[in-house]
């Protein structure tokens, strides 16, 4: 278990680290943090990952949610290949492969990454190397073809940043896990399994190389840890993340995302666009909308205190989010509750 | 020519009784269980409310801070204070149906059918509709099991059904978050509801009980009333999300500091207020000794009537 003083000496890299472990959990102990959520951080002593199985749940066209193996993973599969969004934990990559495997036979081709932590960047090196790129004209035009001996890793260019490491300094991941494509603008397009899908840039939010990926045509968004359905949103603020960044992408996806609303055969407000969270079950819009209205409502207190002059432990002694805590807030594990309240605070109080 | 006495065909009767019974017993037997509608009176049919239970609640609406009678946690009283009404404004919350567990609570009109296996003609769903936000839900007769905790939840949630003696009984999971009072007390999406459907004569009584690990101490119980109306009509219920409201984008109304509103049904009624913040002690009838040392606050100089 990653106790919360060491989560507290270590800021954001124990964060990072306990990232593997959160996936775990939240992969194979879903079930009793439903029960009691605040117990699932407690839940973690060593993860045998050897027990746990990847689940695999057809969400709608093209695109599968694949539960397990760390942080959700998604899976766009069709005549072209196969595209992962996340690959989970490096100690589940044969599971994830195996259960991908189920899905399409088809060459792996892309894998886009939500953010760099290694409960979803961990499988990047293995799954990429079990898939292709198809090289010519000006894709691994430059660097040869056994560039296109693995899948594309894409991601935001500070993913890039923080896995890698300047030339002569230890970087913190594998070589063959770093993003092989980046992108620095406001969303990226592709093309794949005749699907366009939007890459979209959320700066400053879980963290600062956040993305959500929105599947046009199945109409399903992958959102990463901008959304979870088992915590409140972890802001890991020693790597860009912020409160209200969470807030802008929780919007966004309200934004782009359509509920069935017309009555008749389909359910008003359900369904329609799906979302995938980055941990915990399946979603629509009206998931995210509760999501959103909670962490609104819990930043608009603490700016209120913060108006009033509160200091940070005043604030976390009036308890901001005690409404919520018996959903979402823990007292143990890599976040807390109080972890999550001084992010909102620091996220929001003046710089000094 | 060898006749059949009367007693040698009472005989082969009785034998022949037996069998029949015995192959009828044996089929039942190997029926799953809660297949079939046998041991229950079918609820199928169309059904109207009535509203002689909870009135005020159900129709007009519950009062700002009335939170008698619920057995909520300080969390979900949290939630109902900081709760404005404004929220039913925004244009993603307009249309939110009713969960399962407090659908059958709204002005709505009850159609309930069967859904039959054309091979065995065994009963394997019931389905309601109920006619506000056009909610349906499904109840699996069949044995078949529940989906796995990550998969999608929704306003009706996933519910099987077998019958107890002439109880229907409803389990429900997979809900997704809605209302134990409609005046911002929640319920959470990881509650469980079981629903009691029992049908007596042209009347229907729906007993709910709802398990909430978030927001109750202790199972909520209601009933709702239905009076058979085989001549009702079923109105459709569209519903389109607009801009009632010119707000920035995700503004989210609620009482950021004390809500203002929380005295005035005490006030009112003349109820205590420490008795109107709910709890599970305020279910019970000998909750009304211990109210009688409260304090009450004084009554509004006019009392206007509330509906």
């Amino acid at each position: 278990m990653i106790s919360v003083r060491f989560a507290k000496a270590f800021g954001g890299a124990a964060i990072t680290a306990a990232m593997v472990l959160a996936g775990f959990i939240c992969a194979t102990r879903t079930a009793r943090a439903q029960q009691n959520p605040s117990q699932a951080g407690a839940a973690a002593a060593a993860p045998d990952y050897s027990k746990a199985e990847v689940h695999i749940l057809p969400v709608q066209g093209n695109v599968y949610m694949l539960v397990g193996a760390g942080g959700n993973i998604t899976v766009q599969a069709g005549d072209d290949g196969v595209l992962f969004v996340d690959t989970g934990v490096a100690q589940m990559s044969d599971k994830v492969l195996a259960a991908a495997r189920g899905i399409s036979t088809k060459p792996i081709r892309y894998i886009i990454n939500t953010h760099m932590h290694p409960d979803h960047t961990g499988g990047n090196e293995a799954i990429s190397k079990a898939g292709l790129t198809i090289a010519g004209g000006n894709v691994v035009g430059d660097i040869g073809a056994s560039a296109g001996n693995q899948a594309i890793i894409l991601a935001f260019q500070s993913v890039l940043d923080r896995m890698s490491a300047p030339t002569g300094q230890q970087a913190p991941t594998p070589e063959g896990a770093w993003p092989t494509e980046t992108y620095t603008t406001p969303e990226r397009k592709l093309f794949f399994n005749n699907e366009g899908i939007e890459i979209i840039h959320i700066p400053n939010a879980h963290t600062d190389g956040d993305s959500i990926v929105f599947f046009r045509r199945s109409d399903v968004i992958s959102a990463g840890d901008i959304f979870v359905t088992n915590r409140y949103p972890i802001v890991d603020m020693q790597h860009g993340g912020n409160i209200q960044g969470v807030i802008a992408g929780l919007n966004k996806i309200i934004e782009i995302a359509i509920p069935a609303a017309l009555g008749g055969n389909d359910v008003l407000q359900e369904g329609g666009t799906m979302v995938i969270p980055g941990h915990g079950r399946l979603c629509d819009v009206a998931d995210v909308v509760f999501y959103q209205e909670m962490v609104t409502i819990i930043r608009d207190r603490v700016q209120d205190m913060i108006k009033k002059g509160m200091t940070l432990e005043q604030v976390k002694a009036a308890r901001p989010t005690r409404d919520y805590d018996p959903r979402y807030g823990a007292t143990t594990g890599i976040w807390t509750t109080d972890m999550f309240v001084e992010a909102v605070y620091k996220s929001l109080a003046p710089k000094q | 020519m060898g006749g059949t006495s009367p007693e040698k065909l009472t005989g082969i009767l009785g034998l022949l009784i037996f069998f029949v019974a015995l192959l009828g017993g044996r089929v039942a037997a190997q029926a799953p269980p809660g297949w079939g509608a046998a041991s229950g009176e079918d609820p199928s049919g169309d059904w109207s409310p009535r509203f002689d239970e909870d009135w005020e609640e159900r129709i007009p609406g519950p009062e700002i801070g009335d939170y008698l009678g619920l057995p909520i946690n300080g969390a979900a009283r949290l939630r109902g204070d900081s709760w404005d009404a404004a929220m039913v404004e925004l244009p993603e919350d307009q249309c939110r149906q009713h969960g399962s567990d407090y659908g059958w609570r709204g002005p709505s009109q009850l159609h309930i059918w069967q859904e039959v296996d054309r091979a065995t003609q065994r009963v394997i769903a019931y389905h309601t509709h109920l006619s506000a936000y056009g909610a349906e839900q499904t109840i699996w007769m069949d044995g078949r099991p529940h989906p796995p905790d990550y998969a999608l939840h929704t306003w009706q949630g996933f519910s099987t059904g077998e019958w107890d003696a002439n109880t229907l009984v409803i389990t429900t999971t997979h809900l997704k978050e809605n209302w134990i009072r409609r005046n911002g007390i929640p319920r959470s999406d990881l509650a469980t509801a079981r629903v009691h459907l029992l049908k007596h004569g042209d009347y229907l009584t729906v007993t709910v009980i709802v398990y909430d690990p978030v927001y109750l101490t202790e199972p909520f119980i209601r009933t709702t009333d239905f009076v058979y109306t085989p001549q009702s009509q079923m109105a459709p219920w569209p519903c389109e999300p607009v801009d009632e409201v010119d707000r920035p984008e995700g503004v989210v109304p609620s009482h950021v500091e004390a809500n203002p509103f929380l005295d005035e049904f005490p006030a009112r009624y003349g109820i205590p207020p420490e008795a109107t913040r709910g709890g599970a002690e305020t279910m019970y009838p000998e909750y009304q000794l211990k109210m009688k040392s409260m304090k009450r606050l004084p009554r509004p100089a006019k009392v206007v009537p509330n509906r």
